[in-house]
């Protein structure tokens, strides 16, 4: 094991994985995040806790997996390389480990005009490819990047994102391929709408062996509305939700339109579930973990497994 | 080049307003290029100054002169008499150009009159865009000649973030992916292959992580 945490004992088991995500409160309030966390708890393996996204200031994410933690839930930080330098990423890779936090997703961050300060200066010293390297290297060679030794190594099962419907397409798997290299012990992708371009990622990885050597577990999003849908499609960066998914949602009346969406959802589940490759599914219900029970037992994914 | 933009009328009214005689200053290099602060620029200025003070009933002699080029101490030297006549000097160099005035003429106050932009190309008539961010150590060896330090909003040295979109960048339709560029790039020359290797992560120092930089040339120096 490398990190020990039960999202690797989990897929290393062989089993299929779930994970979900929760945003921490825009304010102090740890009752927030409390909230969420029961939704959370016996329904995932690992629950993700954000960094700030989409620059819009939050409650620390390493404040934020401890409270998930202390609810009974195996956290997931997010580490985003936008606002911390080499200096402050290795002091709270630290910092989390040192807490019990044993799972970890670098990431890019979305660029700070999407937040409410556009005014801030971006730090990005490194990218999410050499933060994955850093985060390997303290594990696997218990050493700083000055090659100094650390007193105590980081332990964490280590994630990258991946989003296969951004652009340019052909670097998408090549670029997978550097982070694997880097040291990604899995991937949570970009929430997944439209299933033949993924379908052909897949293609592509597979022709690759990446999927043999990384846990790829496919993202989700339950759309509450067809304004939601249309919203996301038209304005958030990296999403492509084809026009006959928007359609079956907003051919419902408005009352039923989210009942709609987490029923595309099961059915997606279900499909990713049976494509070869595909290791565990990420659900993202932003602001709607309520629901989580709901659409991860409707896609028969519970009791989660236990795995000593 | 260095490019620049002049700065609003009105701050620079705020600057001048207290002197009775002040000194215009040009610099005949990149920002008479980019046409901000040359000698053009210069007499445009000097006009739109006293129109916009008479207005108000203040009377400024405003003497008009540019340098060859601003940086440079040689051509700074030029202007000893012309400095001693007036009771400050508004600069239309980039910010290089102030400070040698500034450090030369130590007792004289100095004022920019354009706010410096960064280094950039033109792109077409009257359009300039930033293309290196002077990180001192050069890898458009290795990018297709396509920087992602400067044109890539959030300098990734690994490829494009998920927020690519149709050649875009994720923070305005109107800012190329830079990643799309050196991708493209990389095809046309048939080397994709050289996206198979992690960049390590960058050696700020060269890029002013260790304060200000300088170069001492040992076989130029005095």
């Amino acid at each position: 094991m490398k990190s020990g945490s039960n999202l690797e004992k989990v897929l290393e088991a062989g089993h299929f994985s779930v994970t979900a995500e929760c945003g921490p409160p825009r304010g102090a309030d740890p009752e927030h995040v409390r909230k969420k966390a029961a939704f959370v708890k016996d329904n995932v393996d690992a629950c993700n806790v954000t960094d700030n996204q989409t620059s819009v200031v939050r409650m620390s994410s390493l404040a934020g997996c401890l409270l998930v933690k202390e609810s009974g839930v195996e956290p997931l930080i997010q580490m985003v390389v936008r606002d911390r330098n080499r200096i402050a990423l290795q002091s709270d890779l630290l910092g989390a480990s040192a807490m019990g936090v044993r799972n970890l997703l670098c990431l890019s961050g979305d660029h700070q005009k999407f937040g409410d300060d556009p005014q801030a200066k971006n730090v990005f010293d490194i990218d999410s490819m050499q933060l994955i390297n850093l985060a390997r290297r303290m594990r696997d060679e218990g050493v700083f990047p000055s090659g100094d030794k650390l007193e105590g190594a980081p332990k964490f099962y280590i994630g990258c994102a991946v989003n296969p419907f951004a652009d340019p397409y052909e670097i998408r798997v090549p670029r997978l391929k550097l982070k694997i290299e880097a040291g990604a012990d899995f991937v949570q992708t970009q929430c997944i709408y439209n299933m033949d371009t993924f379908k052909r990622y897949m293609e592509d990885t597979k022709k690759e062996g990446l999927h043999e050597k990384v846990k790829i577990l496919a993202g989700v999003t339950p759309l509450k509305s067809a304004g939601m849908a249309k919203f996301m499609n038209k304005f958030v960066a990296g999403i492509d939700i084809p026009e006959e998914v928007i359609k079956r949602v907003a051919d419902e009346p408005k009352e039923k339109q989210a009942a709609k969406g987490i029923e595309i959802c099961i059915e997606q589940i279900g499909e990713l579930k049976e494509m070869e490759g595909i290791a565990g599914v990420h659900v993202m219900a932003i602001e709607w973990e309520e629901k989580l029970n709901e659409i991860i037992g409707g896609a028969g994914l519970l009791p989660r497994p236990v795995v000593e | 080049m260095i490019t620049a933009e002049r700065k609003p009328l009105e701050e620079l009214i705020e600057y001048v307003k207290p002197y009775k005689r002040i000194l215009l200053l040009g610099c005949n290099e990149c920002v008479t290029v980019c046409a901000a602060g040359g000698r053009k620029e210069v007499g445009l200025l000097a006009s739109g100054l006293q129109m916009a003070l008479l207005k108000s009933g203040i009377s400024i002699d405003i003497r008009q002169h540019t340098l060859e080029r601003q940086c440079d101490p040689e051509y700074v030297e030029e202007i000893v008499s012309m400095i001693a006549g007036v009771d400050a000097v508004v600069s239309m160099a980039c910010g290089c150009g102030v400070q040698q005035l500034a450090m030369r003429y130590k007792d004289k106050p100095i004022f920019p009159a354009v706010n410096t932009k960064f280094m950039g190309a033109s792109e077409r008539q009257g359009v300039w865009a930033e293309r290196c961010q002077g990180c001192g150590n050069c890898l458009l060896g290795e990018t297709g000649g396509i920087c992602p330090i400067a044109r890539c909003a959030k300098q990734l040295m690994n490829g494009p973030c998920g927020g690519s979109a149709g050649g875009h960048c994720e923070i305005s339709e109107d800012v190329d992916c830079a990643w799309q560029l050196i991708w493209d790039r990389l095809k046309a020359l048939g080397k994709e292959e050289s996206f198979v290797e992690i960049t390590p992560a960058k050696d700020w120092r060269s890029g002013g992580g260790s304060g200000p930089r300088k170069i001492i040339r040992e076989d130029l120096a005095e």
